[in-house]
């Protein structure tokens, strides 16, 4: 188990934003350190997604600060958390559903040739790699994305922000559309990564999977967050209570 | 992205000769599908003249020089309306568009330049052109700003532009006609001084048919260093060969239709040439504004397929969504997107002014409908993502086939536009039909 001691590799204090008079997260401090995997848990709703898509850039907080390594970092939009190594596998995947899978992985950061044209052979014998390893059945690499299954367009998800070598990675229920075997990779995926000391934040409904591969959970409800637990310490009702009850149980509270 | 690919790699089902020429080849069905139209209309009209007016004259070199010449304006917007159109948007000010920046071009070289720097001065028309381009794109590009920046629905901005630019034309002329326009300008609409000759055409023939073979001998190269799937043989070799044919096909075409006789013999005494005794056979050759077409659609296939910036028109097209998430400023995309749009009306208006000799307030008048038909016919989904330079010029050609057609054949206009109007919407559904088989 890791020792959270030092500078977290991502911290973000006190973040809110609403929507409309909504408060879709209200007040959320969360925190990340390198070879470690933080869950967040939450029913339907609950803000997760909002959350981190403010971490990625997709949205920008209303108030709170995110810090990058001890340093506060502007993100204003997804360029800007690429450029702090942070990538993100959303819920809705996020793929441009007429292009390829290549097209889809290198989407903003095309590789070019030396003519300064976009190399789409490059770029396809890439994809190729990094689907042997993520996705051995995967072989429809010129068809566009729509014409893939739903774990196979989350496998192309997961290539792309697996590929860039990303230090901290986001991923908003990267299994929900795998069956057993795939679901599987990842979860080797996640600890290879974890082992590679990458930061990962993993949102996922699913209780068992989360005692199985996280660290730490945190727990928010209606855009609050309830409290963050060590996994260890955590029976998976422990969990469960947390989602549905929005307390954190008295043998917990730190 | 064709799907044709797959079906290569299914190798157990024994498969029809027509299914694996297609799939050897990866051909297009739609592609092969709208030359066949074309086929068919032009044989239709020719026949139909045969036969009821006693003369077949769509089939003629003067006819096809001349379509290809009417083909040209309209192609040319079309291009830029494929990334209008695969971006989810529509232009509808193009036409308008034309119409003023042709307005200004002949202001500018008939009221405004001849005093300053004389009348013929060979720099005339260069500024000309370059400030009707320039304002095509500034009003594309605020368009596109209005479009992207201010959330306003682009189907309502540019019905405002064709209002608008329509009525500025019209208050900068005070509606008369400006002509004629620069004598070096005029070329760039062609006429048989605006067109490249013989030995011209060959070797722009010559220089396609070298582009063509390199094409597919790299293309080839590409495919063995990273190990993929390479097409027989025999499919590149055909390809390449149906390539250099059409080229060659159509070098010799324009190259059969001579100049008239009354212009041969002006240009005989202006060059001290005595005609000799059955005449002097003088060819036009490409015309020049069909060379401007080929640049634009080169270029633009280019730009569309073979860099950032065309792939992310697709990607906004796909997913707007995505598009940003993965970084891309699509509000700023949008506003090039216009930008070139508009550029491209511009250079459109010097085509189709220099072709007439004049700027005229109804220049372009309607355009802003063919041009959309023609990037439809040609394969663009209205409801994003999908769409081929390639296509839209064949759709403008399309269009312009059945105009000229329905004119040798003497229908009269309200007949004409019942036909063009019930062909775009038999087009879309065909379209919408195909797209539903191949899912
Ligand atoms: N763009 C938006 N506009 C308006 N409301 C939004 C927007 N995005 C999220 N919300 C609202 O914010 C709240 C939190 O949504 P969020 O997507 O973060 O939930 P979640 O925890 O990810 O849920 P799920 O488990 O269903 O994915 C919801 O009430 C949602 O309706
Ligand atoms: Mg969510």
């Amino acid at each position: 188990m890791t020792v959270n001691t030092g500078t977290p590799l991502v911290e973000m204090r006190n973040i809110s934003i609403s929507f409309g008079g909504i408060h879709a997260v209200d007040d959320v401090t969360v925190d990340l350190y390198p070879g470690e995997v933080v869950g967040l848990l939450g029913h339907n709703g609950a803000g997760k997604s909002t959350l981190i898509k403010c971490l990625s850039g997709a949205y920008q907080a209303d108030s709170g600060d995110i810090f990058v390594n001890g340093e506060k970092a502007t993100i204003k939009n997804p360029r800007d958390a690429r450029s702090h190594n942070i990538e993100t596998i959303y819920q809705t995947l996020a793929l441009a559903d007429n292009l390829d899978a290549a097209s889809n992985l290198f989407l903003g950061r095309e590789l070019l040739t030396a003519a300064g044209f976009v190399d789409q052979a490059r770029m396809e014998a890439e994809t190729r790699k990094i689907m042997a390893r993520l996705n051995p059945n995967f072989r429809k690499f010129q068809a566009p994305v729509s014409a893939l299954s739903g774990g196979q367009r989350q496998s192309v998800a997961i290539a792309r922000a697996v590929y860039f070598n990303a230090r901290i990675l986001i991923m908003d229920e990267p299994t929900a559309a795998l069956g057993p075997q795939e679901t599987q990779m990842v979860a080797e995926l996640i600890q290879e990564l974890k082992r590679q000391g990458l930061g990962i934040f993993l949102i996922d409904h699913d209780v068992h999977q989360v005692k199985r591969l996280c660290d730490r959970a945190s727990v928010m409800k209606n855009g609050e967050l309830v409290g963050t637990v060590k996994v260890a310490d955590a029976s998976e009702d422990d969990l469960l209570a947390m989602i549905i009850l929005g307390k954190t149980p008295a043998h917990l509270a730190a | 992205m064709s799907d044709t690919k797959k079906i290569s790699k299914t190798t157990a089902k024994p498969e029809g000769l027509i299914s694996r020429f297609m799939s050897a080849t990866e051909l297009d069905t739609r592609l092969i599908g709208m030359v066949g139209a074309l086929a068919l209309i032009w044989i239709g009209f020719h026949l139909y003249g045969a036969l009821v007016n006693g003369f077949g004259a769509f089939l003629t070199p003067r006819n096809l020089w001349n379509l290809s010449v009417q083909t040209s304006s309209i192609g040319i917007m079309a291009c830029g309306m494929v990334l209008v159109i695969v971006t989810r948007h529509i232009d509808l000010s193009v036409g308008s568009l034309l119409g003023f920046c042709a307005i200004i071009m002949g202001v500018i070289q008939v009221n405004i330049l001849p005093s300053f720097l004389g009348l013929g001065h060979p720099l005339i028309w260069v500024i000309a052109a370059a400030c009707g381009m320039l304002l095509g794109a500034t009003v594309g590009a605020f368009h596109g700003w209005l479009i992207a920046y201010r959330g306003i629905p682009a189907f309502i901005v540019t019905l405002g532009g064709l209002l608008v630019w329509r009525g500025a034309g019209f208050l900068v002329a005070r509606g008369e006609t400006i002509s004629p326009v620069d004598s070096t300008f005029a070329l760039l609409g062609g006429g048989p001084y605006g067109a490249v000759g013989a030995t011209g055409s060959w070797i722009i023939g010559l220089i396609g048919c070298a582009a063509v073979v390199f094409g597919v001998i790299n293309g080839r190269k590409q495919r063995t260093k990273f190990e993929f799937k390479l097409r027989p043989v025999w499919a590149d070799t055909f390809l390449g060969l149906v390539g250099c044919a059409t080229i060659i096909g159509a070098v010799l075409l324009v190259n059969a239709y001579p100049w008239p006789r009354g212009i041969v013999r002006r240009y005989a005494e202006e060059n001290a040439i005595t005609i000799p005794e059955g005449g002097l056979f003088i060819s036009h050759g490409f015309a020049i504004p069909v060379l401007i077409l080929l640049v634009v659609g080169i270029s633009m296939t280019l730009l569309m397929t073979k860099t950032r910036f065309g792939r992310y028109v697709y990607a906004i097209g796909g997913n707007p969504e995505a598009a940003a998430l993965a970084g891309i400023n699509t509000k700023m995309m949008t506003v090039k997107i216009f930008a070139i749009m508009g550029f491209l009306a511009g250079l459109s208006a010097v085509v189709a002014s220099a072709r007439l000799n004049s700027a005229t307030n109804a220049l372009g008048e309607l355009d802003e409908l063919y041009v959309i038909a023609a990037a439809v016919i040609g394969g663009t989904s209205l409801s994003g993502g999908v769409g081929t330079i390639f296509g839209a010029i064949l759709g403008a050609l399309v269009m312009q086939s059945l105009q000229t057609g329905m004119v040798l054949i003497g229908f009269d206009a309200a007949v004409q536009r019942i036909v063009v109007g019930s062909v775009l919407v038999l087009a879309v559904y065909l379209d919408i039909l195909y797209r539903r088989k191949s899912k």
